[in-house]
């Protein structure tokens, strides 16, 4: 439990009458980089989104970093500064410049003021090999630098934990190496990550441990050897030989 | 040139006249602008209660005419709230009147246009504020509505300019602005009726213009990275 950085259980969700999530359980341990795949439809995304309720739960427990999200009286804002998310599609801010659209919570949230946060947003940018665009506009960056961007915003709310929601499939394929890159150096940074991701190269030589999600179940999971080596479920089989 | 003479004879007057419609226009837009904002937010809360307060409000509005409801508002309540001791005459006559009435009616299509361009935003942006832990209010101020405001600008100029054509209406209510202002003065020279309204014509469409140049400036102004 100590070392739990995500726990779920029998997680539940439905969009009506649609049973999107089917009985989902889950730890996450810290540092541990977790790579979700699976087919379109399978409920990976749903899942990540449940884990800082973006999508409301309908069933079913999930703890993270010690607060029940799934309880409805719990401060989700608190918890939601502690988790990082990366979307597919950017959702940069495109009406702040690129420092400002990583300064807008933590000087919001009054976690710092104006000139530290500014001075920890040209850290960050160095850090993704963006320094020199912090004064620009989203509109004016390539999807590769907005990625950058993106995970640079959310890491300056100090996150504990990091999801990220296909962060390459949005990407030009030659600007899905740069935001990888930075992936990895977050992970080797003992950064706990949860990954929903169709790059299977990047899950092998980055997770701890793959999932491999199908119509709303976890089908299977183990380290990259187990699961991309020696799968042993009919359908994870018959989805990598796809995707391989 | 009949037009100059007019112009000339009753500038004074005219221009007294053109105070009164710039300020029931500035002072009935103010107020439509933090009416439309409340209820285009009750619209897109979610909350249903909420949303029928404001659904009602604008279909009350929408579907009546302006210078009914300046009727009503004017004349309809004093007689009704008479006996509780209420008088427009004692908050500012038929001018609070008539900036009252111009307020719920812009509010309302206000409220319509401020819907939309929150409606247009893309869902991801309110998804990204969350994520990082901003408050909902907060995530709408700071990340929504300023995106928002942009593809609302000109529509939201547009209103500006219809409500500010809208205010002749209010002169049914003997407010001397310039349409009432037109009135009185044709009333006392009708041989040079034409110049005369052609005067008034030529008011609205300088204040009108100027409208529009400012409006110019502002969307140049709220352009961003492009």
């Amino acid at each position: 439990m100590e070392n739990k950085k995500i726990l779920v259980k029998n997680l539940k969700k439905n969009f009506g009458s649609l049973e999107v999530l089917k009985k989902i359980s889950l730890e996450v341990a810290e540092g541990e980089v977790v790579c979700l795949i699976g087919p379109s439809g399978s409920g990976k995304s749903t899942f990540l989104r449940c884990l800082n309720r973006l999508e409301k739960i309908t069933a079913g427990e999930v703890n993270v970093d010690g607060h029940p999200i799934s309880d409805p009286n719990i401060n989700i804002n608190r918890v939601r500064e502690n988790i990082g998310m990366v979307f597919q599609h950017f959702n940069l801010f495109p009406h702040l410049t690129v420092r400002e659209n990583i300064t807008l919570a933590p000087v919001e949230l009054k976690k710092m003021d104006k000139e530290n946060a500014s001075k920890k947003a040209v850290e960050l940018l160095e850090r993704v090999g963006l320094a020199d665009k912090a004064d620009s506009y989203p509109g004016q960056l390539s999807g590769g630098q907005k990625q950058r961007v993106a995970i640079a915003r959310a890491l300056a709310m100090n996150p504990d934990i990091m999801l990220f929601d296909e962060p390459t499939s949005a990407l030009d394929p030659e600007m899905v190496g740069e935001v990888l890159e930075v992936m990895k150096q977050l992970a080797a940074d003992g950064m706990t990550m949860v990954v929903v991701t169709h790059e299977m190269g990047f899950a092998r030589e980055v997770a701890d441990r793959v999932i491999f999600m199908d119509d709303g179940y976890i089908v299977e999971e183990g380290t990259p050897e187990e699961l991309f080596g020696n799968p042993k479920e009919e359908r994870t089989i018959s989805f990598l030989n796809k995707v391989l | 040139m009949v037009f100059v003479e007019v112009l000339v004879q009753y500038f004074p007057s005219f221009c007294i006249a053109l105070g009164e419609t710039v300020k029931l226009t500035a002072i009935s837009l103010i107020c439509a602008t933090v009416l439309g904002v409340i209820f285009g937010l009750f619209k897109v809360s979610g909350i249903p209660l909420l949303k029928m307060i404001a659904n009602l409000y604008i279909d009350i509005i929408r579907g009546t005419p302006l210078m009914v409801q300046v009727m009503i508002i004017f004349y309809g309540l004093s007689q009704v709230l008479r006996p509780y001791g209420f008088s427009w005459g004692d908050i500012g006559g038929n001018f609070t009147a008539g900036a009252v009435t111009l307020s719920l009616n812009a509010g309302a299509y206000m409220a319509e246009i401020i819907r939309g361009g929150i409606e247009a935003v893309d869902k991801g942006q309110m998804e990204a504020a969350r994520s990082l832990g901003l408050p909902y209010g907060k995530a709408m101020s700071k990340v929504i509505l300023p995106q928002a405001f942009r593809t609302m600008l000109p529509s939201i100029i547009n209103q500006f300019i219809i409500s500010m054509k809208d205010t002749s209406l209010i002169s049914v209510i003997g407010i001397r602005e310039l349409t009432q202002n037109g009135k009185i003065i044709a009333a006392n020279s009708a041989s040079r009726v034409m110049a005369i309204w052609l005067v008034v014509a030529a008011f609205y469409l300088v204040v009108c213009t100027v409208l529009s140049k400012v409006a110019v400036l502002v969307e140049r102004k709220v352009s961003y990275g492009k």
